[in-house]
Parts: structure tokens; C-alpha cells; sequence
């Protein structure tokens, strides 16, 4: 049997696991790309690549970022605003997980019940998640990789997501720092961001401000 | 968790949804004075709800969530049922337990956190159904109660299994016909509140909540108890208008008439000698520390 490979979607109205379909967790220092294990430095690489060749690339940040639990929090959200300023990328936070009612404004927000319409508003085609805890997460990229052709790549905390394309593992502000880095280099040695134009939203408590 | 950790990360800020600002600037967390009176004048910590149009259920959500002492430091422990469908709406820490297991997850996650941090105030709700509590879990309720956990246990009493369509439960009245029960309950409802108080509970309070403030006072007695005697028991009744046939608007006159002379949810309050105990000097500390408050002022 040939192996699966966790490739950007459309897939199927229900994906499977990629668990089910044998693909396995990083090791420590180690990271996914499309199910298969590769060094840590090689998934850097990638991901940069894959970042900067999208036209929308878009940083999903999760409650873990953006509460501040403590300092480590803090200045992971820090981190991950020098990473979206370096590309540059859109931010759009998963707030929360609730199923918000009527219905979420796809525009400035992402849902993991269906994040498939944030996804299709302006048309992502990279996603990078940070922040989210796991079952979230692996509900979000089950159902992106079904409906949507994003590429997901998962900036995880804990042991990594198998039904991401891309997976790091054990994330610190350093490795979101390396990434951004790697980023910087590439950009020196030529590569050019095919991010279409955009301006970020900002909010308050009254809503948009931009 | 602690009032502090209720912030934003400065560098993303800017791209979170007003609610969560609202939440943060204008919210109640660390105000021990906080209550039912706030509603309207703060953020609520209940964002949203999906439960029908008019769901008594829904009100006395707002009521309890307004009415715990230490939200910041309190973890709901929830159920299966309509009830949980509010849950994720909620800005205080929750859990949702499999149904009718919540007061044995309450038990072991009180004594978990009592361990952990032995120098904080940490409360353990639960709130689920009748469903959840009296049938189902009624195994689990009671076993809590027998060993004095230091829980308070908030039973939503709509007297039927709402969320699934209407089944009979041990809190539905004697006679009642409903949906998925055509032959009409052949026994009286059962008697939590009595039997909470003979198996240990040192606060029990049964009540509707057509009225915050009874509402709020016997949450805060119960929570209070909770934490420094052993169990609490409170019973509400939120009617489901959907399953007994009346309007959004007209929920308010159902608990209404069910706490009027005669009615089956006439308040009904029970304290243990130490519970009292301890009510008699938080109260009398309350009044002292108001009394200074005015004299300072002039
Ligand atoms: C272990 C288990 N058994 C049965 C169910 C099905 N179930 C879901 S909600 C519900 C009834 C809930 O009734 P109640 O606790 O009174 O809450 P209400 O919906 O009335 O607020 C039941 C039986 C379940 N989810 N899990
Ligand atoms: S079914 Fe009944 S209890 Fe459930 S939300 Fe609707 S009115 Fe409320
Ligand atoms: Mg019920």
C-alpha cells in the first residue's frame, strides 16, 4: 500500500484521520511534512517556501497566544507579530471555540467549527495555527483539507498534528523566531513574498478601526 | 487562573473581536461585591446562548454567572443537555463531564485543585439537569454528598429530559404527559432537596428564577458554604416552555404561578448549624466592612 500523504484539499466531505491512514507524530527535533518525518531544519525551510510563494498567506493565532497566560505567552503573540510583519501575512485570531451565532464574520475571524468559510471569504491558500490546543486543531485541519485547497501548517506546542500538512512540534518563541529568520534569509537570497497586496484590520471594543 | 491572566497579549490585541476587549475592560472578574444588579451596566460572562427563544434556562444562566463570588477562580463542571449547550459561551473555566458523571468529576477535580493550591479560594460548580442529577447521575450526586465534597451542585429542573425530546425524569410532577412520555408520570416528583439535606448537604435552596436576587443569594450561600463546610444543593426550576406548550414571553409567569401558595416550587431553603454558622458571620463582616465603608466617606 502506497503511503497517504496529508496533501492540501479539496479531499472529501470527511477526510480521514490522517492517524488512520498510518501517518505518525515527529519525534522531538523532529517535524512532518505531508505525513512524511524530516529534521526540524528541513520543515523550516519548507515552510518558509511555502509561506512566501502563497498569495494570501495567513497567520491563525489561538487562544494560547493570544490570553496572556504569562510572559511565555506574551511573547509568543510577540513573535508571532515579527512573523506575519516579515512576510508580511494577515493575522486572524481564533479567539474562542464557540459556535458563534448567527454566524462568525469570515473576514476578521476563524471558527474551528467551520473554518472552512473564513477560508473561502478571501481565499487562503497557506495557513499557519499557533496556538490552538489539539482537539481544536485537529477538528479545524480535518475540515479545511476536506473542503478547502489550503495548505495548513501547524506551529504546535505540544507532540504535533498529524492532519496538518506541515507540522513543528514542541513550538517555543525561539522556533517561531528561527522560522521568521529563515524567512529573512530567504528573502536576501532572493525569494520574493507572491503575497497579494492587503492591509491588516485592527479592532477595539467597538469593532473595526482600519 | 487569576484575574490577572483575563488579558489580552498586547502584540495581537489589535486583531481580537470587541467582546473579548469588553471582557477584559468591563467585566466583573475580581469585584467580591459583584451581583445580579450588574447585568446591564458590565459584561456579562455569558457572551451568547442557543437555547430556544424565551428558555427560562437562559435567564437563570445570567443569573448565576453574576452571582458567583470568585469567578476568576471557579471551574463549572456541566452536563449533557440543554445546559451545555450554553457552556461554551461562558468566560469562566468549564468542563463538560459525560452525562450524569459530573459530581463524581467535580469530587476529583476539588480535591485535585485544594492540593495543587492549598493557599487559594478555588470553587467547584456543578450545574446540570434533572436529567443529569437526579436520574441518571443520581448515583454520583448522592455518593458526593455522602462524603462531603466541598461542591455545590446546581440542578436546572425543567422536570423532563429537554434536549432529547421530552422523556419522563425523576423531578417531572406525578400525572404529567409529555412528548416522548404518552402515558403520563405514574409517580410524584422525586424529593432532591430533602433527600440532599438528610444525605449531608449543609445548603440546600429550592427556588425558581423569576427573582435575581433570591437567586443570587442562595447561589452565594451555597457556593459559600461549599467551600468552607461540604456539599450544597440548589434546585431551579426553569421551565421548558418548548415541551409544555407556552411562549417565548410567557416563561416568567410559569415559574410565577409554580412559586405562588400551593405551588410546587414555594422557596424552600435548609442550613446545617455550621452552614448557618459561617452565613451569620460572613453576613455580619459584610454589614461591618459597608458600615466603615459609609463612615469613611462622610
Ligand atoms: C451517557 C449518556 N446517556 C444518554 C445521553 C442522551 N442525552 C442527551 S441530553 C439527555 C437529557 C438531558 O436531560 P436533562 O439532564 O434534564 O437536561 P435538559 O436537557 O432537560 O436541560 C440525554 C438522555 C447522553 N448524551 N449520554
Ligand atoms: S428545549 Fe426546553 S429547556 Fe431546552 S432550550 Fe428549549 S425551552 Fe429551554
Ligand atoms: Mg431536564
Amino acid at each position: 500500500m502506497s503511503q497517504y500523504q496529508v496533501k492540501a484539499g479539496p479531499e472529501a466531505y470527511l477526510p480521514p484521520a490522517a492517524a488512520s491512514m498510518g501517518i505518525v507524530l515527529p519525534d522531538p527535533g523532529e517535524a512532518h511534512i505531508e505525513g512524511k518525518i524530516v529534521s526540524e531544519d528541513k520543515a523550516y525551510e519548507h515552510c518558509a517556501k511555502k509561506l512566501l510563494e502563497a498569495k494570501v498567506p495567513t497567520i491563525f493565532p489561538g487562544p494560547l497566544v493570544l490570553w496572556k497566560w504569562n510572559e511565555k505567552a506574551a511573547q509568543k503573540a510577540a513573535a508571532v507579530r515579527r512573523l506575519a510583519e516579515i512576510l508580511p501575512a494577515r493575522i486572524i485570531p481564533m479567539a474562542d471555540y464557540r459556535p458563534k451565532y448567527p454566524k462568525i464574520d469570515p473576514e476578521v475571524e476563524i471558527n474551528p467549527n467551520h473554518p472552512n468559510l473564513t477560508i473561502w471569504h478571501s481565499n487562503i491558500d497557506v495557513g499557519l495555527f499557533v496556538g490552538v490546543h489539539c482537539h481544536q486543531a485537529n477538528l479545524a485541519l480535518k475540515i479545511i483539507r476536506g473542503g478547502t485547497n489550503c495548505y495548513t501548517l501547524a506551529m504546535c506546542a505540544q507532540a504535533g498534528h498529524e492532519d496538518a500538512c506541515l507540522s513543528f512540534r514542541d513550538a517555543t518563541v525561539e522556533k517561531i523566531d528561527k522560522l521568521t529568520a529563515t524567512i529573512e534569509r530567504l528573502k536576501k537570497e532572493g525569494v520574493k513574498s507572491q503575497a497579494e497586496p492587503f492591509t491588516q484590520f485592527k479592532m477595539d471594543r467597538t469593532g473595526r478601526v482600519d | 487562573m487569576s484575574k490577572e491572566k483575563i488579558s489580552i497579549c498586547e502584540d495581537l490585541a489589535d486583531v481580537m473581536p470587541p467582546e473579548y476587549h469588553t471582557l477584559v475592560e468591563n467585566a466583573t472578574y475580581g469585584n467580591g461585591e459583584r451581583g445580579w444588579k450588574d447585568i446591564g451596566s458590565s459584561k456579562e460572562l455569558i457572551e451568547q446562548h442557543s437555547l430556544c427563544a424565551g428558555c427560562p434556562e437562559a435567564l437563570a444562566f445570567r443569573y448565576v454567572m453574576a452571582s458567583i463570588p470568585n469567578p476568576e477562580d471557579t471551574v463549572f463542571v456541566g452536563s449533557t443537555g440543554c445546559t451545555s449547550l450554553v457552556f461554551p459561551h461562558v468566560a469562566i473555566q468549564n468542563i463538560h463531564s459525560l452525562f450524569g458523571n459530573q459530581n463524581a468529576v467535580a469530587s476529583g477535580l476539588v480535591r485535585t485543585l485544594r492540593r495543587r493550591f492549598p493557599d487559594k479560594k478555588k470553587d467547584v460548580i456543578v450545574l446540570a439537569g434533572d436529567g443529569a442529577t437526579v436520574d441518571i447521575g443520581l448515583d454520583c450526586t448522592m455518593q458526593s454528598f455522602f462524603r462531603q465534597e466541598n461542591i455545590t451542585t446546581i440542578c436546572f429542573d425543567n422536570e423532563l429530559y429537554a434536549n432529547t425530546g421530552g422523556q419522563e425524569s425523576g423531578l417531572m410532577q406525578k400525572g404529567f404527559v409529555a412528548k416522548m412520555a404518552p402515558v403520563g408520570k405514574t409517580f410524584e416528583k422525586v424529593r432532591l432537596p430533602e433527600i440532599a439535606r438528610e444525605a449531608g448537604c449543609h445548603y440546600v435552596a429550592c427556588l425558581t428564577v423569576s427573582k435575581p436576587n433570591r437567586v443570587e443569594k442562595a447561589i452565594k450561600n451555597a457556593v459559600l458554604v461549599a467551600r468552607e463546610v461540604g456539599p450544597t444543593y440548589i434546585q431551579l426550576y426553569t421551565p421548558c416552555i418548548l415541551e409544555i406548550g407556552k411562549q417565548s414571553m410567557e416563561g416568567l409567569d410559569e415559574m410565577k404561578d409554580a412559586e405562588s401558595i400551593g405551588g410546587r416550587f414555594v422557596m424552600k431553603e435548609y442550613i446545617s448549624d455550621e452552614a448557618k454558622k459561617l452565613l451569620d458571620s460572613v453576613e455580619a463582616e459584610r454589614k461591618a466592612k459597608k458600615k466603615a465603608a459609609k463612615a469613611a466617606k462622610k
